[in-house]
């Protein structure tokens, strides 16, 4: 439990929730709804673009489309993950809870977290963890639902400008070999490439080409 | 209740187009990646892979801000990630230093224009 008050994404994940739920009033969705897309999607920039689509007059089809793109990301973190929560006599339905959790925040943090933990006590503790910062960010939602009519435009832009850059500097921490660092250099700078495209499934484009070049570099390196 | 969580389309809604576009990835990941190694070199494929898509959604969200960010202009908001990662690199790695450096240079950025 310490570790959810140790971490600043914590601190970063409370102020986002504030905005979403700030973002959900302004948009007229009940509290109860917005409360319920926190536990159930449980993805900071998912419950973002779904809410700016849906608020936007857009289709269910058009928003499930946006969110699915942005959601595929989960994929790969959940294959990289669960290996280091699994031991011997872990069976699959055990991870089901610990796999829901898994989002940018408990990706970074298990990376960091998760060696210092026995590996038997790590499904234990990834979802105590998980737990916890999911009850931050259901207070945080309420509090900006609540707080949404008084919040000044500033505060608006200084909280959505907190995802990248927290995203950005708990991902390069994390970055342990050259294929890590390249991966996330290529996939900014290809991102503007792919956008031009107008394809609507940009960021897999970009971060499937940028990753796959930096795994190419890796491997190249590795056989010299 | 029944206001507090509106009406049953909107929570309908929310499944399908919320809670079932990421759970899908999720549990595929769970069940295709059962199978797979710590330390194997497909991991470090999916990794660099789930690094460079989020780094795909870090740009989206400063080369098109939604809502209030758009506000900001372009050149001040990468100038404060830029900051941001600068104090990060300066502190050795301390994100907390990055984030309120990043930050702040959006903050004096948008007071100094006004």
């Amino acid at each position: 439990m310490r570790s959810v008050t140790s971490t600043v994404l914590t601190l970063v994940l409370f102020a986002t929730y504030l905005g979403i739920g700030a973002l959900a009033h302004d948009t007229h969705f009940s509290l109860g709804w917005v409360l319920a897309s926190t536990a159930l999607v449980w993805a900071g920039p998912a419950q973002i673009i779904l809410i700016s689509t849906l608020g936007s007059g857009a289709t269910v089809v058009q928003a499930a489309i946006a969110v699915t793109v942005s959601a595929i990301r989960l994929f790969p973190m959940v294959v990289s993950v669960l290996p280091m929560l699994r031991s011997p006599r872990t069976k699959r339905r055990h991870l089901v809870l610990a796999t829901h959790f898994i989002a940018v925040t408990l990706w970074v943090e298990c990376f960091r977290l998760l060696p210092k933990v026995p590996r038997e006590r790590r499904l234990a503790f990834t979802h105590g963890l998980g737990v916890g910062l999911c009850c931050v960010c259901l207070v945080a939602t309420m509090l900006g639902y609540g707080l949404a009519a008084s919040l000044p435009e500033l505060f608006g832009a200084a909280i959505l400008l907190l995802t990248p850059l927290a995203f950005l500097l708990s991902t390069a921490r994390n970055c342990r070999q050259l294929a890590d660092v390249l991966a996330l250099v290529l996939g900014l700078a290809l991102f503007p490439l792919a956008a031009s495209l107008h394809t609507g499934v940009d960021i897999l484009i970009s971060g499937a080409s940028a990753g796959t070049i930096a795994y190419g570099v890796h491997w190249w390196r590795q056989r010299e | 209740m029944s206001e507090f969580l509106g009406d049953w389309n909107a929570l309908l809604v929310l499944v399908i187009a919320g809670f079932l576009p990421n759970e899908v990835w999720r549990m595929l990941g769970l069940w295709l990646g059962g199978g797979v190694d710590e330390g194997s070199e497909l991991l470090v494929w999916v990794r660099a892979v789930a690094t460079a898509i989020l780094a795909g959604v870090i740009a989206q969200i400063l080369v098109f801000p939604p809502g209030a960010l758009a506000s900001v202009p372009d050149w001040l908001r990468y100038a404060a990630v830029a900051a941001g990662f600068a104090a990060f690199l300066v502190t050795r790695r301390s994100t907390l230093a990055g984030v309120a450096c990043g930050e702040l240079v959006m903050l004096a950025g948008k007071w100094w224009l006004g």
